[in-house]
């Protein structure tokens, strides 16, 4: 059983994971696309339409990839916990249904126009599929951080005799006061993600002294998107998502901020540390005395509840892994807001496109942002467990009971190779995209 | 509430079988049909801006799935664990088969992905057909072992096979002889689909091939549909008797017969689309009549310990069903809206689409 547990687990964070690599950068870049060419509309300047299109190519291969490993995401409730699904599918599955019926059916409709139609349709109708995608997109993120918010905060429901979650209130679904806050956090951070990697290349541009117009288009976007989101996403939306957590998930949140005692007159925020859960306290910590208490609470001397006094039975799964999650992702955050302060203020002194040393760090930062909203996303995981419905239903009553333990680690075996290919073979062609650069169509500039 | 959700199911099951089917088909025939480079780019454009937005059929048909039916759900994706998942690995490898091949121009690369897409649409349609034969056969509910369940009562795993491939034994597998039989109708029958769906959006000289190979293998398509309805009666007897009661369901059957005889005219059609109505006709025609056999069984059980899974044992709660109506209705009414802006924007024959 233990087994069986572990490997069901594995394998769906390690599909989630890999999955969410792709919808993070494209729901971010839909926006930006968006933008590009509605930038285009009203300026008539030609660079901005090619770069719709370039980032349009990107955007169709993390698309697809997204596509082909999202699938899977859908399919393993039921294979690999089906007795999850079984009991809650009534309420989860209608998130769900909603994701395909209304987000799926339009992204794939339109960006198939987006991407074949611009001859057929003009601009005005290519702005248009542009936007509909974007929309298709965040609706879809919409509703998959609902069926989380359910399961993190459950509402609307009751449960039957035979322990069969109901719903028995469809709006409240929508009004789960878990949802908003997890919903901007989590789209500020595809924000992030994907104005980070514009800029990104448009640094490379200029650096390698290449595509040097589009470089620069491409900084200037990208950092203006990126300040707004990188502050977006720790205030207000993770701040309040973090208000959210203490009050409904104490526990958790004393894991997260390593907080093992209780400290009468005000807790002290952690930036260092190593917890140690033999002796339930942590080795070399670095921390600034009352800070969290004024950040949770606004006041300075306000007691936070440390994880020693909960019962062991509630204390998240992993404690070190919650720990570890959380504060790499808020150490990234606040190094990503620094960056883009600095980056927007050269670039207002007009500065920017000569300044070598930001252009490499902006250059260098691809991959932080990923980590990052990957750590949050642990945060979120780590933090429920050991439930799956957030103390109503544990872990270990909703694996598959059929589903052998070697059957499971057979396919997160075979999820492992193929996404390794999938991995490579992307890095490959989005690399090649990246150096190809943007192309202009003279004939369109009419 | 069951019975509308039901409908719509299938429904949505069916749209799938008959989109995504032309695009396996198209892959079967890309795979061993096609002679020129230029037939097989033309076979990749007539469904590059299908290709995804039909398997978002599946998508949302298992999320329908999972919401009015999550008992059916959970029974039959744990259930059938091993060949679903090697259902989405194939499902990827077509995906990727189709929109890799064109990112790099390098003979072995795009021979590569033509391989990868042409098989892997080869093997789903295998799948399919064999995941029917899976459903209708019926699976052993509650792993009964000597008149005792060992699970609870809607559960089960079927191993891929049994050595004997008996579809009557005791301890059967997802393969077996009638499973494959099924496994071989159905890539017969999406061959013929994606002929068709190629003789309509796209004009090379393979068009006339095909016409001549649908034709040969519509007449080993009927002697198969003959051969598996006799077989059907030795494995699961009495399949008709929801239809002998009913006597409106023979529309279905029918149906499907106009389809498959009005194959035999391929060459006289002076539209291109008058084969794909055809085979249109005969996919949907046989599979409800299939469904209508089963209903209101979804999955029947084998053994005489636990009862089959039916629509009425394994829906949601009536509340959610009902208000899940409304939303329904609206997405519905704009996944229409949608596909007939993407007809209407792709109409007509897409030889030179390009994008791939």
């Amino acid at each position: 059983m233990e087994d069986m547990i572990l490997y069901n687990r594995l394998q769906f964070a390690f599909t989630i994971t890999f999955h969410y690599l792709f919808p993070q950068l494209t729901m971010g870049l839909s926006l930006m696309i968006v933008y590009f060419k509605w930038k285009f509309l009203r300026t008539n300047n030609i660079l901005y339409n090619d770069a719709s299109k370039f980032w349009m190519k990107i955007f169709a291969l993390n698309f697809a990839m997204g596509v082909v490993t999202g699938i899977p995401m859908e399919f393993q409730f039921g294979t690999n916990w089906a007795k999850f699904s079984e009991l809650t599918g009534g309420i989860i599955g209608q998130t769900l249904a909603m994701e395909g019926m209304f987000s799926f059916f339009l992204e794939s409709s339109f960006l198939g126009m987006f991407i074949f139609g611009e001859k057929l349709l003009g601009h005005k109708l290519h702005f248009l599929s542009g936007l509909l995608v974007f929309i298709g997109s965040w609706a879809s993120g919409y509703l998959i951080l609902a069926t989380h918010s359910w399961m993190q905060h459950p509402v609307g429901y009751e449960i039957l005799e035979n322990g069969k979650f109901v719903l028995n209130n469809f709006s409240a679904l929508f009004t789960n006061p878990w949802l908003l806050p997890s919903y901007l956090h989590n789209q500020a951070g595809s924000l992030v993600t994907s104005a980070f990697f514009v800029s990104a290349v448009g640094a490379f541009y200029l650096l390698s002294n290449i595509h040097r117009e589009y470089g620069q288009v491409f900084l200037k976007t990208g950092i203006v998107f990126g300040l707004i989101a990188s502050i977006a996403v720790a205030f207000p939306t993770g701040d309040m998502l973090a208000k959210n957590v203490v009050k409904h998930q104490p526990a958790t949140f004393a894991a997260m901020e390593g907080i093992f005692e209780t400290e009468k007159g005000g807790s002290e925020i952690i930036l260092i540390g190593q917890p140690d859960m033999e002796n339930k306290k942590l080795d070399n910590k670095i921390a600034v005395p009352n800070v969290l208490s004024f950040l949770t609470y606004q006041r300075w001397h306000a007691t936070i509840k440390g994880l020693n006094e909960f019962d062991e039975d509630i204390h998240p799964t992993n404690v070190p892994g919650l720990y570890y999650s959380y504060h790499i992702m808020a150490g990234l955050g606040t190094i990503f807001i620094g960056v883009m302060v600095i980056a927007a203020f050269l670039l207002w002194r007009k500065k920017l496109y000569q300044t070598k040393w930001i252009l490499w760090i902006l250059m260098f930062m691809i991959p932080f942002p990923y980590i990052a909203n990957t750590a949050g996303w642990y945060t979120a995981e780590l933090g429920r467990q050991p439930w799956l419905v957030f103390n109503l239903m544990r872990m270990v009553d909703g694996v598959s009971p059929t589903v052998s333990s070697g059957n499971t680690l057979f396919t997160l075996l075979g999820f492992v190779g193929l996404y390794i290919l999938l991995g490579l073979l992307f890095l490959m062609l989005v690399l090649k995209i990246i150096r190809k650069g943007p192309e202009t169509n003279l004939a369109l500039k009419s | 509430m069951e019975m509308f959700w039901y409908i719509i199911l299938v429904f949505m099951l069916g749209m799938y079988v008959v989109l995504d089917g032309y695009d396996f088909g198209a892959g079967i025939v890309h795979l061993l049909f096609a002679k020129t480079d230029d037939e097989r780019a033309a076979i990749r454009n007539s469904i590059g801006p299908f290709w995804d937005a039909n398997e978002v059929w599946l998508i949302a048909s298992g999320g329908v799935l999972f919401f009015a039916f999550p008992t059916l759900y959970a029974s039959a994706f744990s259930g059938f664990y091993l060949p679903l998942m090697m259902v989405l690995w194939f499902l990827i490898f077509r995906a990727i088969g189709l929109e890799l091949r064109g990112q790099i121009h390098n003979r072995l690369w795009e021979k590569f992905w033509e391989k990868a897409f042409g098989i892997a649409s080869l093997f789903l349609a295998i799948f399919f057909g064999a995941a029917l034969g899976n459903v209708v056969r019926g699976v052993n509910l509650g792993m009964v072992e000597n008149g005792l369940s060992t699970q609870e009562p809607q559960y089960f795993f079927l191993q891929l096979w049994n050595p004997t491939l008996d579809p009557l034994a005791e301890v059967h597998g997802i393969i077996d002889w009638f499973t494959i039989l099924l496994g071989v109708v159905s890539v017969i029958t999406l061959t013929i689909h994606g002929s068709n769906w190629i003789i309509l959006k796209t004009s090379t000289d393979l068009n006339r091939r095909l016409k001549g190979i649908i034709f040969k293998l519509n007449i080993a398509l009927v002697l198969l549909v003959i051969g598996t309805a006799a077989l059907w009666q030795y494995v699961k007897p009495f399949p008709l008797n929801n239809l002998i009661g009913h006597a409106w369901l023979w529309i279905f059957p029918l149906i499907a017969g106009i389809g498959l005889i009005g194959q035999f005219w391929i060459k006289k059609f002076k539209k291109d689309g008058m084969g794909f109505l055809f085979s249109t006709l005969f996919i949907l025609g046989s599979f409800a009549t299939t469904v209508a056999s089963l209903f209101p069984n979804v999955l029947p059980s084998t053994n005489s310990v636990n009862p089959s899974l039916t629509i009425y044992n394994v829906a949601a709660h009536e509340y959610g069903l009902s208000v899940g109506f409304n939303w329904f209705v609206i997405a519905f009414l704009l996944v229409v809206i949608y596909f007939i802006i993407q007809f209407r924007v792709f109409k007509g024959k897409l030889d030179d689409v390009g994008g791939h």
